[in-house]
């Protein structure tokens, strides 16, 4: 049970901390996408376009085999990559979603463009961006799993150390299962929540 | 230019027929799923869809079990646990049999808010016009809800081929499971199979988004 409760301590600090980490990577990369010059536009769609198109499990191989970390790390960065993409295009959706007249009137009043975008954009977007950022963390969450292939110590990977040790592989991974379903009904319930919260407001 | 040197060892014919083998693999199991998931996934949205009491409770509460697990755990309990209960399968029917069980619940749902994005009005014209439940759906509902569904199908599909990668874990032979074999030679190998694995599955799933784009600016 020790070894559970270390593997669940594992996998929520390494959904947090990418969580995190891919909110700002992917808050920088749709400010790219959106910016007005041509060469960071493209950097940013590239960087949405690959990510979004290839299997996490090989961001996750190339971290870990190429960078020289520990799987929890490794696991943690590749998770960050590939998650950021996908928040990148929330918050893309989410600045586009406000209107092209409160970017002119911040400008007018003096703002630049960093300023305008902080201080007048992204707050009105973060609205509708949450429920999507919630959606996000479940995915994370799940994909969390995956460090159990590059023995990251998560909650997967504790439940395959047990399965192997005492032969009970149905009895424990259905355990691993209700682990799991713990942090995953009540994030999903709360994204409902919101959703449907949201679209009265709207 | 030393980086480029493991590239060019690495890219010999032999090895790149071994990672398209690998893909061709990767490609059918995927394949054979994204039908399977469709039909199941299909039938179980449009029960819970139509509210067939007790029915669509229970699919309600399989579905989010599904969808908030893990699609690994799903693997590995396919492979290694349900031969303790006497169900055995070989690789390939494992992994085939975990990705339709996960992505069916994912489809059911795009299915059923496809359903739901109908209006209501629409049922109760079919069924004043003479047509029984079974027809309206059949006939008035499920063409309108499918020209809706496609985008979400799509990317739910291009998700299904990168998931697919997760059976290296069982030991499938598809295309990472052949680019370890590769890389394991050699250290300096690691990159080039990676970078070359990832854009196989880029140049599939990009022109699958294309496609979906395309399509979705079709219905406007």
């Amino acid at each position: 049970m020790d070894l559970f409760l270390e593997g669940l301590k594992i996998t929520i600090i390494a959904s947090l901390i990418a969580l995190i980490c891919s909110f700002i990577l992917g808050t920088l990369i749709a400010v790219m996408r959106i910016a007005p010059f041509k060469l960071l536009n493209w950097v940013g769609t590239a960087y949405v376009e690959f990510i979004r198109n290839i299997p996490v499990l090989v961001i996750v191989f190339f971290t870990f085999l190429v960078g020289n970390f520990g799987g929890m790390t490794a696991g943690t960065i590749g998770l960050t990559i590939y998650t950021a993409a996908f928040i990148a295009e929330a918050i893309r959706a989410g600045i586009l979603s406000v209107p092209k007249g409160q970017m002119e009137a911040a400008r007018s009043t003096g703002l630049t463009y960093g300023q305008a975008m902080r201080m007048v954009i992204l707050p009105q977007a973060i609205k509708i961006v949450i429920p999507p950022l919630g959606n996000q963390f479940i995915n994370l969450v799940k994909n969390s799993s995956l460090l159990a292939v590059v023995a990251g110590g998560d909650l997967m990977y504790q439940g395959d150390l047990i399965s192997a040790m005492t032969y009970a592989t149905f009895d424990t991974y259905i355990l691993v299962g209700l682990f799991y379903l713990i942090i995953t009904i009540p994030l999903s319930l709360g994204v409902a929540f919101l959703e449907k919260r949201l679209a009265r407001s709207n | 230019m030393d980086f480029l040197a493991p590239f060019i060892e690495v890219y010999t014919t032999d090895h790149l027929r071994f990672l398209l083998e690998g893909f061709w693999v990767t490609l059918k199991v995927a394949a054979i799923s994204i039908v399977l998931s469709f039909i199941f996934g299909g039938i179980v949205g449009t029960l819970r869809y139509a509210k067939i009491p007790v029915v669509s409770q229970l699919l309600a509460v399989i579905v989010e079990t599904i969808r908030n697990l893990p699609l690994l755990l799903i693997i590995f309990f396919t492979y290694f646990a349900l031969p303790e209960i006497g169900i055995e399968m070989e690789i390939t029917a494992a992994a085939i049999a975990a990705l339709t069980v996960f992505e069916s619940a994912m489809i059911s749902e795009i299915i059923r808010s496809g359903l739901n994005s109908i209006e209501k009005g629409q049922i109760e014209a079919g069924r004043a016009s003479g047509l029984n439940y079974i027809q309206t759906l059949r006939y008035i509902i499920m063409p309108q809800a499918l020209r809706r569904m496609v985008p979400p199908l799509v990317s739910q599909f291009i998700s299904l081929l990168k998931d697919t990668s997760l059976a290296v874990v069982i030991a499938l032979p598809d295309v990472l499971h052949n680019g370890q074999i590769i890389y394991a030679q050699k250290g300096s190998y690691v990159v080039p199979v990676l970078v070359i694995v990832s854009f196989m599955y880029f140049i599939v799933n990009y022109a699958l988004s294309m496609i979906a784009r395309r399509l979705e600016l079709k219905q406007i």
